[in-house]
């Protein structure tokens, strides 16, 4: 009953077996200090590359597993459960890899999928800007084409894993008065000239994922680096993004999980007018309604991400559900879990206030809540025509 | 190629043992089985000297009964080349003295190598005798509860030792075998790769004959001791605290060691 048995292959049982083992046995014992004082976890990224699980995303042909979103979705969901902080170091390397997986082309694949595949750099994905939200249009970095090069100019900012990712994908305007139509991407390297780290942010949760500034000083990006042609940067972003948000869900997922476990446990420790809490209507009510919340989303992440492997095309709706729905419990499931523990859980000695903190980011990254909603109203409005 | 044998065993996957008052052993039923976490390091430490020799075999083996053999597959997905099964009804009762034999038997029929290792004792048995008896009956020098390889070459080591207050720094020259203990490392993960493979990985079972053990020498024959008798020994009972200030509590605690003529 603590969590619903889905039908997993021996290959999926062994992914999540080894997630957890590396979230209970290396993980949680740095958690609470990595949180405070903001270290990213480089050893357990050495880590999850030695067990396989970056190759887990990547295709076959480039040294992967050639597994899907259902299985990423897995081991993020299994990591968050222990620090939803420390699994941005594995999910945000698939979230900077899909543009190069879903658009690049053989000798890009060649180049640069296998040094992340074996977690020996790790990705990521730079597309915000300090104009340029929720409106992902708005991209002021430019990429002007001189020669056989772009030169980038221009600021990222809140970019995951920035500073320590080896390959970005970074988006950029080729041809501004076009405005999205006139975005592309580009895979840039660390050592690139004019690409700088900028600063570092102080965040509420999530805190051992690093997040920051990215600054384009003149940075010369070789023109074989331009993902597919000119011009296709917004598709390229949304189509990551199809792929990548059923991991975000699977994060609040794990988050969610963690923080039930937590106040289960605590709740059957806990003594309180002679009795165990557990015992009073009011929290085991409260406890009951976490784990329903809980499997209700996992059925909605998990099938999500089936269908996207399956190669269904209209999925942007159920992903948007999927990564809503799932932050939207992770918040909910971490406030009553705080509840529950009552003055400890608002203290750090117990990790559900650091589950509440990591929580919130899930309800904002990756497109709000409420730009999901948009999607999912767009995309029933598409399907009106067939109601009689 | 070099070659590395690593001895490990299968344990109950419990810090609480609990013994059956009738038949003097250990209740098994239920309780998980894991590789004996001592032998995890020594496993570690010879995955760790090959990759650093390059070239090199690591083989881990095991006596026990036929489902020791999912230990046998947990070393292999972590990495060790090859594994064994030594599995025979004619090895059950052996103490550590026919164990050691046993084991030495094995050795013999693998042929050359450069290190043994292992834990150094097992966490269900606790006696620590079977890795020394194995490099006694092979005639080799033993390096038991070893802390740190400073230098580890094919026929040379520098090794540290823990004893009782501090370390010792040994040199050694040729074969020999060591005992790990938690300081020596931090076992790795299995990757998703070596799981699968270690899943689908043949392990030969050798039984007494195959390796040329003889019958006077192992189980109950060839165990010079028995176990008279197993309990659980009772739970250690909290100490006195004595509260107050500082001179207030000096004086309840030599008014208590007094009384129980300790002073």
């Amino acid at each position: 009953m603590l969590k619903m048995k889905y039908e997993l292959t021996e290959e999926q049982k062994e992914l999540v077996a080894i997630a957890h083992q590396i979230a209970e046995e290396k993980i949680k014992p740095l958690r609470e200090k990595y949180d405070e004082e903001q270290i990213f976890p480089e050893e357990i990224i050495k880590i999850f590359g030695q067990s396989d699980l970056y190759r887990v995303f990547i295709p076959e042909e480039y040294e992967g597993l050639g597994m899907g979103v259902f299985e990423m979705a897995l081991i993020t969901e299994e990591i968050s459960r222990v620090c939803g902080g420390i699994a941005l170091a594995y999910a945000g390397s698939a979230l900077g890899a899909y543009p190069i997986i879903l658009f690049g082309n053989e000798e890009q694949k060649k180049k640069y999928l296998p040094k992340i595949a074996a977690g020996e750099t790790i990705a990521a994905f730079a597309l915000t800007e300090p104009d340029a939200g929720s409106d992902a249009g708005a991209v002021r970095t430019t990429a002007v084409k001189q020669g056989n090069k772009y030169i980038l100019n221009g600021t990222k900012q809140w970019i995951t894993n920035g500073g320590y990712a080896g390959i970005h994908s970074v988006f950029a305007s080729t041809n501004p008065s076009k405005g999205i139509r006139g975005m592309s991407t580009f895979i840039v390297e660390k050592d690139f000239k004019g690409f700088e780290i900028g600063k570092k942010e102080n965040k509420l949760g999530i805190r051992a994922s690093n997040t920051s500034e990215l600054i384009f000083n003149d940075c010369e990006v070789p023109e074989e680096n331009l993902l597919g042609k000119e011009g296709i940067g917004f598709r390229i972003a949304m189509k990551t993004f199809d792929q990548s948000r059923p991991g975000v869900a699977a994060q609040a997922l794990g988050i969610a999980q963690g923080a039930f476990e937590e106040a289960l446990k605590y709740a059957h420790q806990r003594k309180q007018f002679g009795q165990i809490i557990y015992s009073f209507q009011a929290i085991k009510f409260m406890i009951a309604n976490m784990a329903m919340k809980i499997e209700a989303a996992r059925g909605l992440v998990y099938n999500t991400a089936k269908l996207i492997d399956a190669g269904e095309k209209e999925t942007a709706g159920y992903s948007a559900m999927a990564k809503t729905m799932a932050s939207d419990v992770a918040m909910e499931v971490t406030t009553d879990a705080i509840q529950v523990l009552g003055g400890y859980g608002y203290m750090k000695e117990y990790p559900v206030e650091k589950m509440f903190r990591d929580a919130k980011i899930t309800q904002i990254y990756e497109g709000t809540n409420q730009i999901q909603r948009e999607v999912i109203a767009a995309q029933l409005s598409k399907q009106v025509s067939r109601l009689k | 190629m070099k070659r590395l044998i690593v001895f490990i065993k299968q344990v109950p996957d419990t810090a609480e043992l609990r013994i059956d008052p009738k038949t003097n052993t250990m209740i098994r039923t239920g309780v998980p089985s894991i590789i004996n976490p001592f032998d995890m390091y020594a496993i570690e430490e010879a995955l760790r000297i090959k990759e650093k020799w390059g070239d090199t075999e690591v083989i881990v083996a095991t006596m026990g009964p036929p489902q020791a053999e999912e230990a046998l597959r947990e070393a292999l997905s972590l990495g060790c080349d090859k594994a064994i099964l030594l599995t025979d009804r004619k090895f059950a009762a052996s103490d550590t003295f026919a164990t050691s034999y046993i084991l030495s038997k094995a050795v013999e029929k693998i042929g050359d190598y450069n290190i043994i290792l292992t834990g150094k004792q097992a966490t269900d048995g606790d006696t620590a005798q079977v890795g020394p008896g194995i490099a006694s009956w092979l005639n080799i020098p033993s390096i038991t509860y070893v802390k740190k390889m400073i230098e580890v070459k094919s026929d040379y080591a520098k090794i540290e030792r823990l004893m009782d207050y501090g370390y010792d720094i040994i040199e050694i020259k040729g074969k020999f075998l060591m005992t790990a203990i938690k300081d020596l490392n931090e076992p790795r993960i299995p990757s998703f790769r070596g799981k699968m493979a270690a899943k689908k990985a043949e392990i030969p079972n050798w039984d007494a004959a195959y390796i040329g053990a003889e019958d006077k020498n192992i189980g109950f024959l060839g165990s010079p001791t028995r176990v008279v008798k197993a309990f659980s020994p009772p739970p250690k009972q909290g100490g006195i605290k004595t509260e107050g200030d500082d001179i207030e509590t000096a004086k309840k605690l030599i008014a208590n060691l007094k009384e129980s003529h300790l002073i």
